[in-house]
């Protein structure tokens, strides 16, 4: 609800239509080369100025494979109340860390905040997942990872506007698809990108998919990924091809920090390995 | 139709349980198979209590797991419950938290574990998680989706499971269910002239009440 009162501020106005004389005022910036390639979208990037959120189990503080994280939060239970407050405790799973990791080694010096949206129980889950996406959106990250989903319908409406709404404010959402025969969301939404795996070792390489609503293909089979204790293990899951692309994408804008989501897709798309080559 | 009668009872209140619960170790028994694995379980979600509990083993602990129960939003058990993503990890001894908090509560440590949300329509059942599938062949995503398989399969037996045991907590309990489960079992009980009569009056009460 605090992202909808944020929204009514009347700090910037949407435009709602264009007057003839004002179309110089929102002149943009110049187009893409008639040849899209990798150097061109994120080559030198090293993320710099990108801020990614990891919207997940917590990240533990001080990895090695991690690096500096900039802020962590908790979303908890009080009572009736959800609350969302600094947390100290880290990653209760070890999967937020192998995320963040993820992201850190493709993008160095991007920022990196976590949010942890698990150790409320599990009939907490998806109210506590709701008002970690709100508030994530509330502070303008460029990018939130988001390696899971939801199959509760009561939430999908919400989900879907809150997706909406980060779509619009500029913060992309990258969400793992799902393997299995079964409706769970947002990584079906249109308004984010949808991660699935292949079965390359170069985490690097992206796909781009003709048959949505899997969007991209990234590394996700057997990959050494940071865990508890600054250890790292190997493990396999759409879950850990969702930060290749959430990475990928702070790399793009912290070169190209004017692009709307619908650009950046359309960058992911002409620089996939299916398409670029 | 007495015949009929006790088969209907038989199957919809007393062993219907046994046999999907049979339905489900057999899932989890195909699963540690298919897999060469030393272990496969099916975890069962306690909405109420907020817990995951052991509900079909196969391999090791198969004995005495079963029942035992941990919070439902801890380790990866329940990352894969609360965020409904299949997960592998393989090494998992490196994570001394969470091979500290398996032996103690199950007596095994397993190396690596492949887990996956049993999911029905939107409802989370649990999880089925198979252990320590040999290292030294590689992982292919194809696994992944036999996984997916096999948790579609163990998700309608755990299913029918949870359904059964509503079922019998319902005939079990005070309410006008109870009373006519009694009634059923009186029924299949009595000798072959009180069951006639039983049945008799029953159906004079069904014409009545239609």
């Amino acid at each position: 609800m605090a992202l909808l009162a944020h929204e009514s501020e009347p700090e910037e106005l949407p435009a709602w239509s264009l007057p003839a004389a004002a179309s110089d005022s929102i002149r943009l910036q110049p187009g893409w080369p008639e040849r899209v390639t990798r150097e061109w979208a994120w080559g030198d990037s090293t993320g710099k100025g990108a801020r990614v959120c990891i919207l997940d189990s917590g990240v533990e503080l001080g990895h090695p494979l991690v690096g500096e994280v900039q802020r962590s939060v908790a979303v908890t239970k009080d009572g009736d109340e959800i609350v969302v407050h600094d947390d100290a405790e880290g990653d209760l799973c070890g999967h937020g860390t192998a995320c963040a990791g993820i992201v850190r080694a493709l993008a160095p010096d991007c920022e990196i905040v976590s949010v942890r949206v698990l150790g409320a129980g599990y009939t907490g889950s998806a109210p506590v997942l709701l008002r970690g996406l709100e508030w994530a959106i509330e502070q303008g990250f460029d990018v939130v990872n988001m390696s899971l989903s939801t199959t509760k319908k009561q939430y999908v409406d919400r989900l879907h506007e809150l997706a909406d709404i980060a779509y619009f404010k500029q913060t992309m959402l990258v969400a793992s698809a799902h393997n299995m025969p079964v409706e769970s969301f947002p990584w079906r939404f249109a308004s984010v990108i949808s991660v699935g795996s292949h079965e390359l070792d170069d985490p690097r390489a992206f796909f781009a998919n003709p048959s949505p609503p899997v969007e991209f293909f990234a590394r996700g089979l057997a990959l050494d990924v940071a865990w508890l204790g600054g250890q790292t293990i190997n493990a396999t899951g759409n879950s850990f091809a969702t930060p290749h692309i959430a990475g990928i994408c702070a790399l793009i804008l912290a070169k190209h920090p004017e692009l709307m989501p619908y650009q950046l897709k359309s960058l992911l798309h002409l620089t996939a390995n299916n398409v670029d080559g | 139709m007495a015949d009929d009668l006790r088969a209907a009872v038989a199957a919809g209140v007393f062993a219907a349980e046994g046999s999907y619960r049979a339905l489900l170790r057999a899932t989890v028994e195909v699963a540690r198979a298919i897999f060469h694995a030393k272990a496969a379980s099916v975890f069962l979600l306690d909405e109420a209590a907020d817990e995951l509990v052991f509900e079909a083993v196969a391999g090791e602990g198969a004995d005495s797991l079963v029942g035992r129960r941990f919070p439902a939003d801890t380790g990866v058990a329940g990352w894969v419950l609360v965020t409904r993503q299949p997960l592998v990890v393989e090494d998992l001894t490196a994570d001394t938290r969470f091979s500290r908090e398996a032996a103690e509560s199950t007596g095994f440590v397993p190396k690596g574990l492949m887990a996956v949300p049993l999911l029905a329509e939107e409802r989370v059942l649990g999880v089925l998680e198979v252990l320590d599938r040999p290292q030294q062949t590689k992982f292919t995503l194809a696994e992944i989706d036999l996984l997916g398989l096999f948790a579609n399969q163990a998700a309608i037996a755990l299913d029918l499971l949870q359904r059964a045991r509503r079922a019998r907590a319902a005939l079990e309990g005070s309410g006008e269910l109870g009373a006519l489960a009694r009634l059923a079992a009186t029924l299949e009980e009595g000798d072959e002239e009180r069951r006639t009569a039983g049945l008799e009056l029953l159906a004079a009460l069904e014409r009545l009440l239609r």
